[in-house]
């Protein structure tokens, strides 16, 4: 029987990679643990290993092949007895993965009949008219950032777990120990609260460092140095001194790493006065909000996504692309409902504005990209003229982003309100491992739209 | 009690860093001269007074919240003010009015945030805990218990990045030494070679929790021997054997062989707190430090005894001192409290 092998994931959140290299040719025999080809993503190279024995029988994938998904035959191995024509080589579909949980109650988009409805991709008045762009990764855009501010401030650091001679852990800061020496890329022992001290010692000294966690979920351990050090010695202090500092890194569930690994922690950070929350969706966003954070005098709380990391977006192609700090983005224009979310709860927003439409309903999408300060006006704005308002996040709904943006709606156009503010949220429960039930947890487009559809009382 | 010359450090120990026997040596005491005597003296006797004032005005209900005397540790924070250089940082606890004062910082501008007025330092927003000044290189004032050792190796990597040649002196109690940040930064410290002493003012209670209760190995100047840190004990009562280990330390951070621990034996004779009736030592364990052990009284008698002050001297002294605290007082009393405007003012920049 001959034995599929597949194009392997490389990490949680892997979707596709590109099959760099055979390192052994059809007819040669391999044993279990034999290297068999390497892989390549966005973050890394990675090398297969046979887990079988047997005999390399037909490469179904060619070296150099980009976007091979997860899952995909790659070859086939046959046993001794074996014939490789016996191989059905049409049969190189991926795999089908362990079936989804359903989502609950999937809309028929396509069944309602689409009335024509305003709800376009909005122009960002941050970019001028005209703009050359570029398309970037979430990723790149990041790293950019960092470099073109290291160029600029010879005060700017960044130190952190892998950032430097590993190239960082999601390669965020790839290429920056070569440009920018040991000296200015510093990586740190296992020790978040005793390197986020650090950086926030030196930050009072004057220096500008950029600290990124591995991941928030570990800057738990530290987050007494960044509120009661960080946050609150400008004010202590009778404004003689703060702390120009940038704490960032992946927040929030990346795939399948459970409960410890899968918190989004923006309203915890924005809880706290003296501190800037920011989280970025879009690589433009990541860019000019980073370069923004770097320059700003306050300590700032820059919450990435690794899923986003990998994500492609149009960036304008200019010398010096800075956005301004607690400026939401109307990312689409529309008139019957405000949809507002932010980092990667706008993946969600943003496929069921588009499904919207087709039914009929013309979304709003407002994008904060900062949560501390908050543009409430933007969302007041666009609420007086749809008189309702969804959010969205994945984060859990206590005490959350979205509770906020709710009192401060109803507070303030309490008499534009045509029907509840709602939320949509991750569910009140920690992370769970198994696939379905992860998703389970975690909002969907679908929740997006039965809760538009109950704000819009469109059955 | 036995001297020795400034000729005859204890370099050797320096040297045999890995073993962490060498710490038995008594440190060698520079003898003080007239004028060195006669600083310690004032520096000492002003925080003593401003400490006692504070302790009264606190009393009267004039300071609020937590308020943390200094009183019987004063050689520490003074010893290690006359080893330093300009440039040098000081980062600090909440026991830190007396560093603000060795810092120069101005006692009124510090009495004046102990009764949160507008004059203050930090215009009455920080409190007894939390004062600063750039200008002076003092870095706080930080409440919770360890913050500020990897803070103050902040500061020391602020330094060695800048190639300043500054050293930033992180004071922390027997009691924060127990805290895992300690440790974080000694691994970093001296991994990167940065220029810190961790100064440990051990005054053996961690609140009301003598050291012997709290600590597995009650040596703390080893508390670095893991991470290959030289540390040595000092004695924290005596001005001149601070000043010379703090020289140094000092030296050795200066010239790049990364941190070095001082661990201070000292006393504080009042509670933790003004709160804290200090019930878990004897009266007699108290009374028998400030008679034999007292710090003032050590350069006092020295004074007399050489000759080089007088009674009617080390009064007029006295009498000076005690017209700056009063002065102090004085205007942390009558300053107004801060306008309410300052309440939604220095959260950012």
């Amino acid at each position: 029987m001959p034995i599929d092998i597949l194009m392997p994931a490389l990490s949680p959140t892997m979707e596709e990679g590109k099959l760099a290299k055979w390192l052994k040719a059809e007819g040669d025999a391999v044993t279990a643990g034999d290297v068999i080809a390497e892989i390549e993503t966005d973050k890394a190279t990675m090398e297969v290993e046979a887990v079988d024995e047997g005999t390399l029988g037909k490469i179904l994938v060619p070296e150099g092949t980009d976007n091979v998904k997860v899952n995909e035959k790659i070859a086939v191995l046959i046993g001794e007895d074996e014939d490789a024509s016996a191989i059905d080589a049409s049969a190189s579909a991926p795999v089908a993965a362990p079936a989804p949980a359903a989502e609950p109650s999937a809309p028929a988009a396509s069944a309602v009949p689409a009335a024509p409805v305003v709800s376009e991709p909005a122009e960002d008045p941050e970019i001028p008219a005209g703009t050359q762009m570029k398309s970037s990764t979430v990723r790149e855009a990041l790293r950019d950032a960092m470099a073109e501010e290291m160029r600029r401030d010879p005060d700017v650091f960044v130190m952190g777990e892998e950032v430097a001679e590993y190239q960082g852990a999601y390669k965020i800061t790839q290429g920056l120990l070569d440009e920018f020496s040991a000296k200015r890329v510093i990586d740190t022992p296992i020790t978040e609260h005793g390197f986020t001290g650090l950086g926030v010692g030196a930050a009072m000294a004057g220096l500008k460092p950029i600290v990124e966690f591995m991941t928030f979920n570990f800057a738990m351990q530290a987050i007494d140095q960044i509120i009661n050090s960080a946050a609150k010695t400008l004010y202590m202090s009778g404004g003689q001194m703060g702390a120009p500092i940038v704490f960032r890194g992946a927040n929030g569930a990346a795939a399948r790493v459970g409960a410890q690994h899968s918190q989004d922690y923006a309203s915890w950070y924005a809880n706290v006065p003296g501190l800037k929350v920011i989280q970025p969706y879009s690589a433009a966003d990541a860019k000019g909000l980073l370069k923004a954070a770097i320059r700003d005098p306050n300590p700032v709380i820059f919450l990435e996504n690794e899923i986003l990391y990998g994500h492609s977006f149009e960036i304008p192609d200019v010398d010096d692309f800075v956005l301004p700090i607690g400026k939401a983005k109307i990312e689409r224009g529309g008139t019957d409902v405000t949809l507002v979310s932010w980092g990667i709860g706008m993946t969600y927003t943003l496929q069921a504005a588009d499904e919207l439409a087709g039914m009929g309903i013309s979304a709003e999408v407002i994008n904060l990209r900062t949560i501390r300060p908050l543009d409430i006006e933007t969302v007041l704005a666009s609420v007086r003229k749809t008189g309702r308002v969804v959010t969205i996040e994945e984060a859990f709904p206590m005490c959350s982003v979205s509770s906020e943006i709710a009192y401060q709606v109803q507070e303030q156009a309490f008499d534009y309100l045509d029907a509840p503010i709602m939320r949509v949220t991750g569910k009140d429960v920690p992370m769970p491992y198994a696939a379905n039930l992860e998703k389970l947890a975690l909002p969907s487009v679908s929740q997006v739209i039965e809760t538009v559809k109950a704000v819009t009382y469109t059955a | 009690m036995a001297t020795a010359s400034k000729t005859t450090p204890a370099r050797s120990k320096s040297a045999s860093r890995t073993r962490s026997s060498a710490k038995k040596a008594k440190p060698a005491i520079a003898e003080f001269d007239k004028d060195e005597e006669l600083h310690a003296y004032r520096e000492m006797l002003l925080i003593r007074r401003f400490e006692e004032k504070a302790g009264q005005l606190y009393g009267m209900g004039l300071i609020g919240g937590f308020c943390h005397l200094y009183i019987g540790q004063e050689a520490v924070v003074v010893g290690m003010q006359m080893a330093k250089k300009d440039g040098d940082q000081m980062i600090t606890g909440y026991r830190d009015h007396g560093h603000m004062l060795a810092m120069d910082l101005e006692p009124s501008a510090v009495m004046a945030e102990l009764t949160g007025r507008r004059g203050g330092l930090s215009k009455g927003k920080g409190g007894s805990m939390h004062m600063f000044s750039k200008e002076k290189h003092f870095y706080g004032g930080h409440g919770i218990v360890g913050a500020q050792v990897s803070l103050g190796t902040g500061l020391g990597f602020a330094n060695k990045y800048r190639e300043n040649g500054n050293v930033s002196m992180a004071f922390f109690g027997d009691g924060a030494s127990n805290q895992g940040q300690v440790y974080e930064s000694f691994n970093m410290a001296e991994l990167w070679k940065l220029p810190v002493v961790y100064v440990i003012e051990n005054n053996k209670y961690g609140m009301g929790t003598s050291i012997s209760r709290a600590s597995a190995t009650t040596d703390l100047s080893q508390r670095g021997a893991s991470f290959g840190i030289p540390g040595e004990q000092v004695d924290g009562m005596d001005v001149r054997a601070v000043k010379a280990a703090s020289e140094k330390a000092l030296a050795w951070c200066r010239n790049g062989k990364g941190p070095y621990i001082l661990e201070m034996i000292t006393y504080r004779y009042r509670g933790h707190s003004m709160s804290d009736p200090a019930k878990y030592r004897s009266k007699d364990e108290v009374q028998k430090m400030r008679t034999e052990h007292d710090p003032i009284e050590q350069v006092r008698s020295r004074l007399i005894e050489k000759g080089w002050a007088s009674e009617d001297d080390l009064k007029a002294i006295d009498k000076d001192v005690r017209a700056r605290v009063a002065e102090a007082a004085e205007f942390a009393q009558n300053d107004p409290e801060p306008d309410a405007s300052e309440l939604y003012t220095d959260i950012l920049l």
